[in-house]
């Protein structure tokens, strides 16, 4: 059985006034089914870079990235509409929830095109609310709520068609420890029990701590790959890896 | 989906009521100038239709030629080339089913205390039957008292109010030019005529009496219009050429002389009617089609800011899994629901134009279910067609391009 994800050798660059910045070096990375792991990296090495690349939302220049086997390069953009939509759940550094939408309509926006009915729908997207301690606010806009809820909301949303592949674009900086650590309980449990594969780039060493797997990243490279040890945790992996 | 996708497109109009309310502008006078247009032509052509057949189907109206004062002509009707014998040759032509000769006059019209202007005419009993025109009360004269030159009249039913009122006039006198008159009858309302003039401001009196009495010159026998009654349609034509033959033979006239008669069609003067009619529809049709236009470029102008404005909105439901179809869906929506709001104000701002154009023009503008169908037909049409454009560049945006703006 292939890896959910391989990457080989994938290089991004942007495009700018300046010239072009190359924000991937060349990354080289695969992930079995039910992986939990964090990704970790100074700020501006390339982390978003790379899990846009994952979540399909952006495509390596060179190199080449394969989902279930399938190079994604070869995907219609409706097939990628498709794994957006329901193989991948993204939770954004920036949330980016919609402005005018309830909490409740956020959460359920991914199953509107998925094409689930709308009593359906509400019903999960209000157990999915509860699910991250939010029962209370379905009606709230996203303005109405703090950072943190805004953020579980994000994650909720994340869930709504029940992915795969979950991936979470610093899920617990807006979070004060103890709701960080509820999500991150969440997380850990849809991985061991419906065995959904969690990558989570964080610059906390305590979430780290909890995964199985950290890949550290700097200036657009990989770094450090294998398990949550000390020294890859604080950074010092050059001296172990 | 199609549902929920109504809601939200339905909601980010409202978030932006002012510009909605702008945008729709375009579409709501395109669609009024269309649903009057429609309203008005309606009317006109019904207006035509009961004037056409007030007058009774196939018929033929001959009038006098000009006047000749040695070398100036006067207006049609003024001369006197008309005479009661061509009424009773025309009679004898072939699918000619009634003639009624008659001649007319302006008058002062005094009944006790009370005075009216209006017109005299005089004619036969087969003019009633020419121009389908039955008594509404009381009696039409006989063929005996328009021979015996009796002073019997008919009269229209506004006269009858302006002279009588309530009263009624049923054996009444009326004195035209000094002479007496009795009222036998009263004839059904009729209502207006092409021009707006009202035709029940009339008397019909027996033509020997009026030619005797009013003119008080009964040896000119000459009259200025005879209607005639034709069998049927499909003879119009040739009855109509039979008539003008007929006429430049009795009239002697020479083959290098014009006719000093004319003989009209109804089709003809109808035909004047829908020309005047379509030119008044074209007008108002070039309006709102302007106006429609104009507004789908409105409509496509504001779906353009707004797909630059919510940038990262597309960006967003693209990343959860929004197709491109699906956000061209949106934005289609979007402009659909502003053209299709539009033309539902439009329609009722153009039924209320129709219906006070209707009090001022003195006819029915009914706005039919047709007329309605094809406003939202057009509306649609629009929407879509001009809604296309910046739907399209919303669905192209890439998700990544259009998150990070
Ligand atoms: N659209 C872009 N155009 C040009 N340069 C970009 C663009 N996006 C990112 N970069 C650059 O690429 C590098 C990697 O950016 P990236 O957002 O992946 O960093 P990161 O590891 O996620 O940082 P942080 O921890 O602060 O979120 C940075 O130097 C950034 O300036
Ligand atoms: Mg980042």
């Amino acid at each position: 059985m292939p890896p959910l994800l391989a990457l080989d050798a994938v290089v991004k660059d942007y495009a700018s006034e300046a010239g072009t910045f190359r924000a991937l070096h060349g990354v080289s990375v695969e992930v079995q089914k039910g992986e939990f792991m964090a990704i970790m990296g100074p700020s501006g090495s390339g982390k978003s870079t790379l899990m846009n690349i994952i979540g399909c939302l952006d495509t390596p220049t060179t190199g080449t990235y394969r989902f279930e086997g399938t190079d994604t390069a070869t995907l219609s953009e409706g097939a990628l509409a498709k794994l957006r939509n329901a193989g991948i759940g993204f939770i954004f550094q920036q949330f980016n929830l919609l402005p005018r939408l309830s909490a409740l309509a956020n959460v359920a926006l991914p199953m509107v095109y998925s094409g689930v009915a709308s009593g359906e729908r509400n019903a999960r997207a209000q157990a999915l609310l509860a699910s991250v301690g939010l029962a209370d606010k379905p009606r709230s806009r996203p303005s109405q709520l703090s950072g943190g809820q805004q953020q579980r909301v994000a994650v909720a949303r994340s869930l709504a068609n029940n992915p795969q592949l979950l991936l979470a674009d610093e899920p617990t900086g807006a979070l004060d420890t103890r709701t960080g650590v509820e999500v991150l309980g969440l997380f850990r449990a849809l991985n061991e029990q419906k065995g959904v594969t969690v990558v989570i780039v964080t610059h906390d060493p305590e979430v780290a701590r909890a995964t199985n797997r950290v890949v550290r990243i700097q200036d657009g490279l990989v770094f450090y790959d294998g398990p949550p040890t000390e020294a890859a945790l604080y950074g010092h992996a050059e001296a172990t890896a | 989906m199609i549902y929920t996708m109504l809601i939200e497109a339905w909601s980010a109009l409202v978030a932006n009521r002012l510009r909605s309310a702008l945008t729709m502008l375009g579409m709501i006078i395109g669609v009024a100038a269309v649903i009057l247009m429609l309203a008005i032509g309606g009317g006109v052509q019904k207006q035509v239709s009961d004037a056409v057949s007030g007058l009774g189907s196939n018929m033929l109206i001959v009038t006098a030629g000009s006047g000749r004062q040695g070398p100036l002509s006067g207006g049609a009707g003024t001369g006197a080339s008309l005479r009661i014998e061509d009424a009773d040759a025309i009679a004898k032509i072939d699918n000619v089913a009634a003639v009624a000769p008659s001649t007319s006059l302006a008058a002062q019209v005094v009944a006790g205390p009370v005075n009216w202007a209006t017109q005299v005419t005089g004619t036969v009993p087969g003019y009633f039957t020419v121009n389908a025109w039955p008594a509404g009360d009381g009696r039409l004269f006989t063929d005996r008292e328009d021979r015996a030159g009796a002073r019997v009249a008919v009269l229209g039913q506004t006269v009858a109010d302006k002279l009588f009122g309530a009263n009624d006039p049923m054996g009444q006198t009326v004195r035209i030019k000094g002479v007496s008159f009795t009222v036998v009858g009263l004839l059904e309302h009729r209502g207006q005529g092409f021009g707006g003039q009202d035709r029940d401001d009339v008397i019909v009196v027996p033509l020997t009496s009026a030619l005797r009495l009013l003119q008080g010159n009964a040896i000119r026998r000459s009259i200025r219009i005879i209607s005639v009654g034709v069998a049927s349609a499909a003879a119009l034509d040739q009855v109509t050429d039979d008539i003008a033959t007929l006429l430049r033979r009795l009239h002697r006239l020479r083959a290098a002389d014009q006719d000093d008669f004319s003989v009209a069609n109804l089709t003809a003067i109808t035909d004047t009617l829908s020309t005047t009619t379509a030119a008044i529809s074209l007008l108002l049709a070039a309006i709102g089609s302007i106006s429609l236009v104009v507004g789908g470029i409105g409509i496509m102008n504001i779906m353009l800011v707004s797909v630059t404005e919510r940038t990262r909105e597309i960006g967003i439901r693209m990343a959860i899994g929004a197709s491109r179809a699906a956000v061209r869906l949106q934005f289609l929506l979007e402009a659909l629901m502003l053209s299709l709001i539009g033309c539902g104000i439009g329609v009722a701002v153009g039924t209320g134009l129709a219906m006070l154009a209707g009090r001022f023009i003195g006819f029915d503008t009914a706005v039919t279910v047709f007329a309605v169908v094809v406003a939202f037909a057009v509306s649609a049409s629009i929407g879509i067609f001009f809604g296309w454009w910046p739907a399209t560049r919303a669905a192209r945006l890439s998700p990544i391009e259009a998150l990070r703006s």
